[in-house]
């Protein structure tokens, strides 16, 4: 059959997800998230192995309540962070995992790639249980379009790649096309982020 | 690239048919009829002549007189056409609609109805909706108080539902809008062609048509104005269908449906009985072989080919996607596939909560299945939902999400 919905590496993880969190298997988690909410269409759950010596993360598993990109993202997500130092997978945006997967149908990277922020929840766990909640970045990024799920943060990152105004920032992010309710406080931070860093 | 023939199941009757061979032929058939329906001479008059042959059709069909059914370029077109008769404010216009400006209609229309009435509201309109019942039926205690308002002019209330095949109770709806001096429309799209329809038995004001779900072109739709009822153009420019929709004429779309329409008269009352026993043996298959579904629509007053189920602890993108991967054609009301974040309007209107609604899937079954689809259907989709529920953050074997947590 001709041109999938999605390039073929998002069509081999969905088809064939790789490190897919068994209810038969006995996984021993050092920690474990869980973000989104089955009512959004999305929920997704990371548990990680580490290796306390060298706080490296050993296996991996995860599970999804997520439409066929939330599979594939998470998928190759999973593949991405084994022996991959916690300091490092703390740091994957979305954009890599996107990257990592070739590409997505741009209206579904912001609400759909979820596995970076579950695994985060996850590393927060490990250093919780490991008595290191100070490594926990409170600074959590806050989200501006409850819809799209866009962050200040990537507000900012548009700015620095590019974008001045909130149609340019909607192109970059996605925010805002749906209910539309966070126009005002995303044109603020637009003004601010574009403040911060070009004037 | 090497492709593997897989066996392939078209489920998606309610967004679209292929054309029945017939149409088909009837359409390659008349591809060198080229004449402006409009114009006088023998070129003109060649292509008028299959237009209003198949005018003639479609109108016997549905109980009409030709003069009362005009083409338009889709149901949407005709929708849009009947609501926006309501706040015309042309002095010369024949709608004279002016002092009853109010819209009732239902939360489970089709798209083209919502929108177009809130585009109504933006311009002047008060529009109301109707609240439907768990199985998609209107409220009729609710019905009968709103038509009591002042100035309802027009109530639009779709004849069969496109995603749970809800099939209302027209005639009764149609007598009590006339008993409070509105006129009546139905977008019985989903319905013509597929049960039995007779406009004057319903007694309808107006009635929505689509060739494409009945095995006709895609781009033709026919509105029924019912005589002497006021009416006023959207598209306007031109005298073609009697000045009530300005434009060429499609001809050979016409034709097709006119075809089309044909072929419904002589296959429908047969095939309807074969769809239904396949749609009754897919249901009881598919309870036998999945746990935790739900079937959503009502039970007995419901299109023959339609089936909306709920799957517990699934998104139905994923599901759509790993049948169609499969081969196999069926649509979702989660929000994945539809591009903005909420799930189904009309399976939230039934009181679905939204995890059921993003869990759904829609069976539409049309001429070409048969028991073997069915049994291929029922084999994949159980082994998907096994797949997926395995990877589901909202299912644990026996524990459905909404209730464990």
């Amino acid at each position: 059959m001709n041109d999938w919905v999605y390039t073929e590496k998002v069509k081999d993880h969905f088809m064939r997800p790789r490190n897919v969190l068994s209810d038969d298997e006995d996984f021993q988690d050092d920690g474990r998230g869980m973000v989104g909410n089955v009512k959004c269409g999305d929920q997704m759950l990371f548990a990680i192995k580490v290796d306390p010596s060298t706080d490296t993360i050993t296996d991996c598993r995860w599970k999804t309540y997520g439409c066929a990109s939330a599979i594939a993202s998470t998928s190759v997500l999973s593949e991405m962070v084994k022996g991959m130092p916690i300091a490092k997978a703390y740091k994957i945006s979305p954009k890599e995992i996107t990257q990592e997967l070739g590409s997505l149908p741009e209206h579904k990277i912001h609400c759909s790639v979820l596995g970076d922020k579950a695994l985060r929840a996850a590393i927060d766990d490990y250093y919780q249980r490991t008595g290191r909640s100070d490594k926990i970045i409170k600074d959590e990024a806050k989200i501006i379009c409850q819809c799209m799920n866009v962050t200040d943060h990537e507000i900012e990152e548009a700015v620095l790649e590019g974008a001045r105004t909130y149609l340019e920032l909607q192109e970059h992010t996605k925010l805002g096309t749906v209910c539309g309710q966070c126009q005002g406080e995303a044109t603020r931070l637009l003004e601010q982020y574009i403040q911060k860093h070009f004037s | 690239m090497a492709v593997t023939m897989k066996r392939r199941v078209y489920l998606d009757h309610n967004a679209t048919t292929p054309l029945h061979p017939a149409v088909q032929k009837a359409i390659t058939d008349s591809l060198g009829i080229f004449g402006n329906p409009s114009s006088f001479h023998a070129y003109g008059r060649e292509a008028r002549a299959k237009v209003e042959e198949a005018r003639t059709e479609i109108a016997d069909f549905i109980g009409a007189t030709p003069d009362e059914v005009f083409f338009v370029g889709s149901g949407s077109e005709a929708n849009n056409t009947v609501l926006s008769i309501l706040p015309c404010d042309k002095q010369s216009c024949a709608c004279k609609m002016k002092t009853a400006q109010r819209i009732l209609t239902t939360r489970i229309e089709h798209p083209c109805i919502l929108e177009s009435a809130k585009c109504m509201k933006r311009r002047g309109s008060d529009v109301v909706f109707l609240d439907v019942d768990a199985t998609g039926k209107v409220r009729m205690d609710q019905y009968e108080e709103l038509l009591g308002q002042e100035g309802i002019g027009l109530v639009s209330i779709m004849m069969a539902n496109n995603e749970i095949g809800t099939i209302q109770d027209i005639r009764t709806l149609a007598r009590m809008a006339h008993e409070h001096g509105a006129l009546f429309h139905t977008d019985a799209v989903q319905a013509v062609g597929k049960i039995p329809v007779d406009v004057r038995s319903l007694n309808v004001d107006f009635l929505t048509i689509s060739a494409h779900k009945i095995y006709g072109p895609k781009g033709v739709g026919a509105l029924y104005v019912k005589k002497s009822i006021p009416f006023c153009p959207l598209i306007v420019g031109g005298h073609q269908e009697r000045g009530r929709r300005a434009g060429t004429e499609n001809t050979l779309g016409i034709i097709g449906f006119g075809r089309a329409v044909e072929m419904r008269r002589i296959e429908m009352a047969d095939e309807e009985t074969r769809l239904l026993t396949l749609k009754n043996a897919l249901r009881d298959h598919l309870a036998r072989e999945i746990p935790n579904l739900r079937f959503n629509g009502h039970p007995a007053h419901c299109l023959p080919g339609t089936l909306n189920i709920s799957i517990d602890g699934v998104e139905g993108e994923a599901v759509l996607l790993y049948l169609d991967l499969e081969g196999i054609a069926v649509s979702t009301g989660s929000a994945c596939a539809s591009g903005s974040l909420n799930p189904s309007h009309v399976l939230l209107a039934t009181g679905l909560v939204a995890e059921q609604a993003h869990g759904s899937i829609r069976i539409s079954l049309g001429r070409d299945n048969t028991h073997e689809d069915i049994t291929y259907t029922v084999k994949t989709l159980k082994e998907v939902v096994r797949r997926v529920r395995q990877m589901s953050t909202a299912y644990t074997s026996g524990n459905p999400s909404h209730e464990v947590r």
